[in-house]
């Protein structure tokens, strides 16, 4: 009976999903015409099922035989499995169906929830909810929500997590596909959804929450309950956090690995106790600078002192930087020496500053650049190339360089460069070279072939 | 036996180069033009003002050319499929001729008319000059899938012969020996229709900047030619404020009705490079504008889902935002970023804009800041914009959203330093914006940062006079590039922390295009290529599955699971 009832709605939710499969697993699909649509067509159902298993056709006495599989058989196939074909597959018979509530296969699961006026994702059905919080909150591990940017979408993921108390999650993703709507949840609401999880799963080790309401007390709860099993934190654009809210975190998470947070929150203080010794080796560091409009937010620095205490402690880290800035707001950074690794710029940025980069970015790995001024960054990339040892990513977007210049950065690099993005309009024609030209000569410095990027004449 | 010709012109509006005209002509007895008209989808709310008004011109145009050589032009209210019976009874037909509709919605209802005449005893000839190359051949060249990258695409175009020369324009001499009977009330019965009959209002609307038709289109061709033989050259121009006005020397909307060959285009840049350059082979890149479309053309021909997301192989499942609101602000110039709606405006009074300025705006009003569907974009400017082909704008629009033929995503337009950087003095906002012109410079792309002071001396406060920013740009793209990493992270399955090497490679970038003796043989290997040693060579790694399944079909884009997806990197 239960499996009657829950075919239903795993169905619905699948509805306009033809292909949930990741390529490469098991291809089984049973035909949609036979999809369950309700208890009368079990028979139907049956063979169905059992087709889509069977290769060749079967006698009667095997079908017995596959429902007589052991639990664990049918529980490693099902593993390949996406849920809704779970779903069928369970109601082929009792067995199976006991099969499809064995908690391994409940152990990770993604909430979706989004209002059919904001955005043409399906939701996960509420009845599905409601099974899982009655019959397998305590088995869920991993866990995430997607939710729309309608506020709705927000709240109902918050009245989900306020239900996950006989839990033991491990991994907790909020995850906003649009516009972040939790920020427009109550931050009374969504504070005391999330310390439901975070007091009662204690075992917490991985937690996304960017662009959320989360606080500073709500960062003390999970300190108190997690600090011996938090790894990795993403809490970009948390306007609710202090910098002395995070910095408790990094005192007692002595676990923390990675980590991902806007600069206001980013202190030397941060960074010394993220190297002290009883901390383990930082792995990634995501910093985001955004800034409203010009001149209203001051921009702090960071010593040289506390970056290179950071790279001391852990050599290999990655220090991932995204930059939103006006042009003005870049002086605070990479005056001295920043051990940065990947660096993105989303608006335009200073001849200067990109010459500051090649100056003091030895680490650095990959430059995206979406736009600089009209004067060719021929020198700066040079330089670039010469004291930027790791740099094997580079992209720019409106920017200038001469094909000269460029041909130069290129040879200088090499085949290490394994991913240049060019716009082709970034590239001037000089004198020694022409833009059929480059082509050639740029596959040849890196050892394949090599097209600058194309918008399309229209 | 008499031969009774009806020429249906669609597309292709004009008398120069129209093979299918000339195959109308040949050894008839009477010749009659038809254009056929729908009223209500004319008048519908998805066709602009300035669309139907182009239309109505370039007929109107026909008509005159027709007149001259002793014949009319027949506009048939109705629909094809009610309309041709009619007329093929009514005037005893027994030839019908268009020419070759390559895109899906076309191609069906040809086949449709094909079969009724056929059922009428008529014979058809169908003549392809919408584009210069066959795009099926361009399809069978690249393993019987169209090339999704241009570079591809211009690879297998360097390998087809030229384009058919143009055709001459019909004589006189050639109408003379087919006579078209024209009724008393000709006028009244096939008529080029006014604007008020299709129930546009006309009371308020501006001359037009784009006059429809043959004659101005050849005109223009003229013009741009002695632009480009002056300017002495090919390379890509210089853009400026002056580019981002509607130029006299602009072609693409022609291109579009068809009131300008595409083959005569081709053949006279060629001859002028030929003549100027003195050098025998002119490269691609002269062509652009033309191969782009062609390139378009060439992906839409068999995907009847190309102008939308679901259903579509070739285009990226990204979970846009739903709102009509934001819409609305947008397609009506109402965003507060003046670089923005100055392009709308000019689009919404014009029906044209520069190509740089459809960047601008469809990359806003999609994966740059408001995060919702290209579809809806590309309906705006299908309604708007003159040269709006249903492959090119659909194509482009996938393109510049990041949606389809694997395009870097990492560089997002900004909408106030984009267009600083092609008018710094903001003299395209301040023509378009009349409310903005007293601005100086400083605040012309940013008026909702100026001081009070500086907003009241320009007449103009934000908020009360000129919008506010509908949305913060900065914080925007901080989202955004952050959901279209997820995205292409799913679809690439990259988990490092490179943002290029999210992207996918298409593995026919990297493979030289198929030799000419196996296109034809490649239909019926089990898989057609394993992957060259270069293409191991490229890039990041990639799942075993993934570089097989991209090495042997076109790369098609799922959508990705995402159920048990997504978690994995939680660990």
């Amino acid at each position: 009976m239960a499996a009657a009832t829950t075919v239903n709605y795993y169905t619905n939710y699948s509805g306009s999903r033809p292909c949930r499969m990741k390529r490469g697993r098991l291809s089984i699909k049973p035909d949609s015409e036979v999809l369950p649509i309700c208890d009368g067509a079990v028979k139907r159902r049956r063979s169905a099922a059992v087709g889509f298993l069977c290769s060749q056709s079967q006698q009667h006495d095997s079908v017995e035989d596959w429902g007589n599989l052991p639990h664990h058989v049918v529980l490693h196939i099902f593993q390949y499995l996406s849920l809704v074909d779970r779903a069928r597959a369970s109601s082929v018979c009792r067995p199976w169906n006991d099969v499809f509530h064995i908690p391994d296969l409940w152990r990770r699961f993604e909430f979706e929830l989004n209002q059919p006026a904001t955005s043409y994702l399906k939701s996960t059905h509420p009845d599905l909810i409601q099974q899982i919080i009655k019959r397998h909150a305590q088995h869920l591990q991993y866990v995430s929500f997607k939710v729309d940017s309608c506020t709705e979408s927000a709240e109902a993921a918050c009245d989900i997590l306020s239900q996950l108390v006989n839990c033991t999650i491990k991994t907790l993703g909020l995850i906003s596909t649009a516009r972040p709507s939790f920020m427009n949840v109550s931050q009374s609401h969504f504070v005391s959804a999330l310390t439901v999880v975070f007091v009662n799963s204690k075992s917490l080790s991985s937690i996304k929450i960017d662009d959320t309401p989360v606080d500073d007390p709500s960062l003390k709860v999970l300190v108190a309950n997690n600090s011996d099993t938090l790894k990795l934190l993403k809490m970009s654009s948390c306007p609710h956090v202090s910098p002395a809210g995070i910095l408790c975190v990094a005192d007692q998470c002595h676990g923390l690995r990675e980590l991902a947070l806007n600069y206001h929150l980013l202190s030397d203080e941060l960074l010394l106790a993220l190297s002290s010794e009883k901390h383990v080796h930082l792995e990634h560091l995501r910093i985001d600078v955004v800034s409203e409009n010009p001149g209203q937010t001051q921009f702090h620095t960071i010593k040289k002192s506390s970056w290179d205490a950071v790279v001391h402690h852990s050599p290999k880290v990655n220090i991932v930087m995204y930059f939103f800035l006006y042009e003005e707001e870049f002086d605070p950074f990479f005056c001295e020496q920043t051990p940065v690794t990947h660096l993105y710029f989303g608006r335009a940025v200073s001849k200067e500053m990109l010459g500051r980069i090649g100056l003091n970015c030895p680490r650095l790995v990959e430059l995206v650049v979406c736009a600089n001024g009209l004067e060719p960054l021929d020198e700066e990339l040079i330089r670039i190339a010469e004291r930027c040892k790791n740099l094997t990513a580079i992209g720019l977007g409106e920017c200038e360089v001469t094909c000269s210049g460029f041909i130069e950065f290129v040879k200088m690099c090499g085949s290490r460069l394994t991913q240049l993005s060019i716009m082709e309009e970034v590239l001037v024609p000089d004198n020694s070279y022409s833009l059929e030209q480059i082509h050639n000569e740029v596959s040849k410095y890196l050892g394949r072939m090599w097209f600058p990027d194309m918008m399309p004449t229209w | 036996m008499v031969v009774n010709s009806v020429h249906w012109f669609r597309k292709g509006l004009r008398l120069h180069d129209n093979p299918a005209l000339q195959e109308a002509l040949n050894g008839a007895d009477t010749v009659r033009c038809v254009y056929i008209l729908d009223p209500w989808f004319a008048g519908s709310a998805n066709v602009g003002i300035n669309r139907c008004r182009f239309l109505l011109e370039s007929l109107e145009d026909l008509d005159t050319s027709l007149r001259k050589l002793n014949s009319r032009l027949f506009v048939v209210r109705g629909q094809p499929a009610d309309v041709f019976p009619r007329l093929f009874k009514e005037w005893n037909v027994t030839r019908l001729t268009f020419e070759y509709d390559s895109e899906p919605y076309g191609k069906e209802r040809d086949a449709m008319i094909i079969k009724m005449a056929k059922e009428f005893g008529i014979e058809t000839v169908v003549r392809n000059s919408h584009t210069l190359y066959n795009l099926d051949k361009i399809i069978e060249l690249n393993n019987n899938s169209p090339p999704l990258t241009f570079k591809r695409f211009q690879a297998i175009v360097n390998r087809l012969e030229l384009p058919k020369k143009p055709l001459p324009t019909v004589t006189r001499q050639q109408m003379d020996s087919c006579w078209t009977d024209v009724l008393v009330n000709h006028d009244e019965r096939f008529g080029v229709p006014s604007l008020e009959e299709l129930g546009f209002k006309t009371q308020r609307l501006s001359p037009a900047v784009w006059k429809g038709g043959e004659m101005e289109a050849l005109d223009r061709l003229k013009k741009h030619l002695d632009r480009k033989a002056w300017v002495a050259n090919f390379e890509r121009p210089q853009i400026n404020v002056c580019s981002l006005i509607a130029s006299p020397t602009g072609l693409s909307p022609y291109l579009r009705f068809g009131c300008l060959s595409s083959r005569l285009f081709y053949y006279e840049l060629r001859d002028l490079y030929l003549k100027v350059r003195k050098h025998p082979n002119p490269p691609l890149s002269l062509f652009g504008q033309l191969l782009w479309r062609e390139f378009f053309y060439t992906a839409a021909t068999n995907n009847q889902n190309f102008d939308r997301m679901e259903g579509n192989p070739i285009c990226v499942q990204i979970p846009w935002d739903h709102d009509p609101e934001s819409l609305a602000k947008w397609a009506e110039g109402r965003t507060g970023f003046p670089w923005i709606d100055a392009i709308m405006t000019q689009l919404r009074q014009e029906g044209w804009i520069h190509p740089l300025a459809r960047h601008a705006v469809a990359c806003f009003l999609t994966r740059g800041d408001l995060w919702l569907s290209w579809e809806s974009g590309m309906r705006v400017f299908e309604e708007l914009l003159l040269d709006a082909d249903w492959s090119i704008n659909a194509g482009s629009w996938m393109w510049l959203s990041c949606s389809g033929f694997f395009q870097q995503f990492f560089h997002c337009y900004c909408p106030v330093g984009f267009g600083r950087r092609t008018d710094p003095s903001g003299e395209y906002i301040r023509r378009y914006i009349p409310k903005l012109k007293n601005y100086p410079n400083r605040y012309i792309y940013e008026p909702w940062n100026a001081p009070e002071t500086v907003q009241k001396a320009a007449d103009c406060v934000v908020g009360k006079d000129y919008p506010k920013p509908m949305i913060n740009h900065a914080e925007s793209s901080r989202l955004n590039i952050e959901r279209m990493k997820q995205v292409y992270q799913q679809l690439s399955r990259y988990k490092g922390l490179s943002l290029l090497a999210t992207v996918p490679t298409i593995q026919e970038e990297v493979e030289p295009p198929a030799m000419e003796d196996s296109g034809a043989h490649s239909s019926n290997d089990v898989c057609p290529a394993q992957p060259s040693r270069k293409a191991l060579l490229r890039k990041r790694e990639r799942p075993a599955e993934m570089q097989r399944a991209a090495a042997c079909t076109q790369p098609k884009v799922q959508r990705i699971s995402s159920a048990e997806g997504s978690a994995d990197d939680q660990q």
